[in-house]
């Protein structure tokens, strides 16, 4: 199978292609898919499965972005968040990704707008921050950052927080407004290959404000750490 | 007498059922036929005409089947043996799936015989054969290689020697070619896709949280915050030396893997002429030959004033000559390692076959210094030289002379530099537009001095398309490179630079330039986007010269990668400070930080190929450079 791609469907491709110039094409276009997150995490009560990934298609300076957050616990979606962005590298380091997310659990289903600014931050913090606008009004804000600590070539300690912020209360998603959660991880993976890492690590998560008195009132936890374990992997 | 270089015959190479011609047959495709078993490889031609077939070659170089590129069956591809002043033809048939190309690395020629597809030719579609006939009126040691695609990481390279139509000013009874290359197993378009998505695939020598728990414990928190702070805060890398390392390289030497090793034999009392030529994709090595000093005869073909060395670099596709006089009862060692140190390759000078020499270790790992990202030069800011903690003070000492204009203004301006996002839209409208951003001076000094001009960053240079620039550059003529500068304090090794180049013949074209065209070599490593000026190839415009014309071509590098630099079809004639004998160069390397000026004759008429060697920077960091017929000049 390896041998018909590398002999025949790559020749076809190229002889397809656009014709060889002299120094090649140097923005060709890519894909590449990534599950940041596939993880199994302890809980007390059921253990969930969270998976958050990306896929992105295109060139050096444009690319169409989809992204996936999700948990599930037996087998059901509790949380599925969906973004569908257009990106575009706006600095050196920095891209600006426009689009649409959509929340498909929990019910009832949220749409928004989305604004966010993506790259790496001085110091190497990966940063995420988003704008959220949607329907009704509704607003929120989202931070994320993540750090990457070699303890040796593939030994990796990563750190990563996440901040959200609501402009309203959305009883019905169990959303409050002003600070809602924190969410702060600590994983330690190691690269079997770049492209594979098993992980292990911790997870803790909190809810603050109207958000926390929703939770409380529904019976959920408030804070929550748990063990995780999982895999961090691309092509 | 000189005597052709044969490879030993023992080879770790597969030649068995090839699953590449079962593939292509399938095709419709005809095939070179792999011969039977292993042979001496490369062949040598000589003569004036020659029949070069392309196709694949099932090798095994790691343990792994692959297909190379090949010519005549041969990866690397034949030594081709011409004489100076003889007429040479060509015919070179492509039984590739694909289109190919063979350029005559350092050969000056009319420009359809310069093998480039889209400037010199349509290049060779599968199947058909390009005639080459070009008249050789030079001579020494080069190289050739494929223009298409990725063919040349594949295999598709081989030496040109060239012997001269008058006396050799080189004495030697024996010469070999010597030629570099690094394998990988991996699909080159893999590789550089690789590349794109994660810069930092192939570091396997990333700074870790123990060499910072060394430095504080060496240097204290304070110091040790100081210099990592500007790295950190600018989100470079010092350990950002090569892009493609030996994790997936395999560093040959005439074809032959670090296992095997090539085989020189010499006979006692002989001196023998080394031909290095670097064949690799994307490796700059630096070769020794432990218990040998090596008399530096030739840079790029053309003969130089002998200077006596104890290490050179190489950049890709260089070439040097080397003349070694080994004692007759030992074997030694022709060592060249990667300049990350991430592997090498390697053969052994023998007497006798059944001697064996001692490898030796590889030496340390470089880091990048303040320097290397072209910034002022202070005293007590520049710690970075190695991984082994020590200071990395030789490179200014070295720089003798190049201080102008280094002061602290520079470093102001360094800081202002790294507010990239200020005119980046901007600089994206000019990328889009395509327009020529270099900055051209009238007024250029003398030849054989270089550049007295103000260092001009162009509005296409600020966009995402390039993370930084180097405010402050200083020459890079007096530097022995990354890596190599404490090798004088640390090793008492003498160690090849740029300066100490002087051409053994006077300079034939004595002008002063009338022009000055600042170039600068741009990039962004996160992204591994590379330009020149911000404008990737293939939005740019060509550099115009006058037919006749003598100009200075200053070049700025803006990133922290070292750039061998290679202009097609004319002389890059590098001005070390000596007018009257101005080295005569084909690629020359691009230190990070800085910048090196040299002299070009504009006296071959048609479109020529002018970029960076390495092969994954080659598709953007490119230009044409078009020779026409005008006023001016002579």
């Amino acid at each position: 199978m390896k041998h018909f791609y590398r002999y025949v469907v790559l020749p076809a491709l190229l002889l397809w292609a656009t014709q060889v110039y002299a120094g090649g094409n140097d923005d060709p276009f890519l894909v590449m898919g990534k599950v940041d997150q596939l993880e199994l995490r302890q809980t007390e009560g059921d253990d969930p499965v969270a998976f958050e990934g990306q896929l992105w298609a295109g060139h050096d300076l444009n690319k169409l972005w989809l992204k996936v957050d999700s948990e599930r616990v037996d087998g059901d979606y509790e949380e599925l968040e969906l973004q569908a962005l257009y990106s575009r590298a706006v600095t050196p380091f920095w891209n600006l990704q426009v689009g649409a997310r959509r929340d498909i659990k929990p019910e009832p289903d949220r749409n928004w707008a989305v604004l966010t600014l993506q790259g790496l931050a001085p110091y190497q913090f990966e940063v995420e921050a988003s704008l959220f606008v949607g329907e009704s009004g509704r607003t929120a804000l989202r931070l994320v950052s993540e750090y990457e600590m070699l303890l040796t070539q593939r030994l990796i300690l990563s750190p990563e927080v996440e901040l959200n912020v609501y402009g309203h209360n959305d009883p019905d998603t169990g959303v409050g407004s002003g600070l809602a959660d924190v969410q702060a991880g600590l994983r330690l993976r190691y690269e079997m290959r770049r492209e594979f890492a098993p992980y292990i690590g911790l997870n803790w998560q909190k809810r603050y404000g109207n958000s926390a008195d929703l939770a409380a009132a529904e019976g959920d936890d408030i804070e929550d750490l748990q063990f995780v374990v999982g895999l961090r992997m691309w092509f | 007498m000189n005597t052709p270089a044969f490879p030993r015959l023992s080879r770790r190479r597969f030649v068995t059922g090839a699953s590449a011609g079962l593939a292509l047959a399938g095709l419709g495709l005809s095939l070179t036929s792999p011969k039977a078993q292993a042979k001496a490889l490369p062949p040598v031609l000589s003569g004036n005409q020659f029949d070069l077939s392309i196709g694949y070659l099932p090798v095994n170089f790691t343990g792994a089947d692959r297909s190379a590129t090949a010519v005549n069956g041969s990866v690397p591809a034949p030594i081709l043996r011409w004489k100076e002043g003889e007429r040479v033809t060509l015919r070179v048939t492509n039984h590739l799936a694909h289109d190919s190309s063979i350029h005559w690395h350092g050969m000056i020629l009319p420009s359809n015989m310069d093998g480039v597809p889209g400037l010199s030719f349509r290049g060779i579609a599968p199947g058909e054969t390009y005639e080459y006939q070009f008249e050789v009126n030079q001579n020494g040691t080069y190289w050739y290689h494929s223009h298409s695609g990725w063919q040349e990481q594949t295999g598709l390279y081989g030496a040109i020697v060239i012997e001269p139509k008058d006396p050799d000013p080189v004495a030697y009874d024996r010469d070999y070619v010597v030629l570099l290359s690094d394998w990988t197993d991996e699909d080159p378009g893999d590789v550089y896709a690789k590349l794109k998505k994660m810069s930092h695939y192939y570091n396997f020598q990333e700074r870790t949280v123990a060499d910072l728990w060394r430095d504080i414990k060496e240097k204290g928190v304070a110091r040790t915050w100081n210099e990592r702070q500007m790295w950190n805060a600018m989100r470079m890398k010092q350990s950002d030396i090569a892009d493609v390392t030996g994790y997936t390289y395999t560093f040959l030497m005439n074809g032959e893997t670090p296992d095997s090793g090539w085989t020189g034999v010499f006979k006692r009392g002989e001196k023998v002429r080394l031909r290095f030529i670097n064949g690799a994709a994307m490796t700059l090595f630096d070769i020794r030959i432990p218990g040998l000093k090596m008399t530096v005869v030739a840079s790029d073909g053309q003969n130089i004033e002998p200077v006596s060395v104890d290490e050179f670099r190489i950049g890709v596709a260089e070439t040097y000559d080397v003349v070694v006089e080994p004692s007759g009862d030992q074997a030694y060692t022709v060592f060249a390692q990667s300049m990350d140190r991430s592997g090498y390759a390697r053969g052994t000078l023998t007497p006798d076959p059944s001697l064996t020499a001692e490898i030796p270790d590889m030496d340390y790992r470089p880091l990048l210094s303040h320097g290397d990202m072209g910034m002022a030069a202070m005293a007590g800011m520049d710690h970075g030289g190695s991984a082994a903690g020590h200071g990395n003070h030789s490179q200014h000492a070295a720089s003798g002379g190049d201080h102008s204009g280094h002061n602290m203004g520079g470093m102001h301006h360094s800081m202002t530099g790294m507010d990239h996002g200020k005119h980046s839209m901007k600089g994206m409208d000019h990328r889009r537009h395509g327009m020529h951003a270099s900055s051209v001076s009238d007024k250029p000094g003398p030849a054989g001095f270089g550049s007295r001009a103000e260092i001009h960053h162009a509005p296409s240079e600020f966009g995402p398309q390039v993370d930084m620039r180097a405010e402050a550059p200083q020459s890079g003529l007096h530097d022995p490179g990354v890596g190599l500068r404490d090798h004088a304090q640390r090793y008492g090794r003498k160690v090849l630079r740029y300066g100490d180049i002087r051409n053994l013949y006077p300079t034939l074209d004595r002008r002063d330039p009338e022009r000055e065209i600042q170039i600068h070599l741009t990039g962004n490593m996160a992204r591994y986007m590379w330009s020149l000026d911000g404008i990737r190839f293939a939005d740019a415009e060509p550099i115009r010269l006058t037919y006749g014309e003598r100009v200075r071509i200053t070049l700025v590098n803006d990133t922290m990668m070292t750039h061998p630099i290679h202009l097609h079809g004319l002389w890059s004639e590098l001005e070390t400070g000596d007018p009257a004998a101005i080295p005569r160069k084909h690629t020359l390397l691009v230190q990070p930080g800085t910048k090196i000026s040299y002299l070009v004759t504009a006296d071959a008429l048609g479109r020529w190929a002018y970029h960076c060697h390495l092969m994954y920077h080659m598709p953007g960091m490119m230009r044409e450079v078009r020779v026409e017929q005008g006023g001016r000049g002579v």
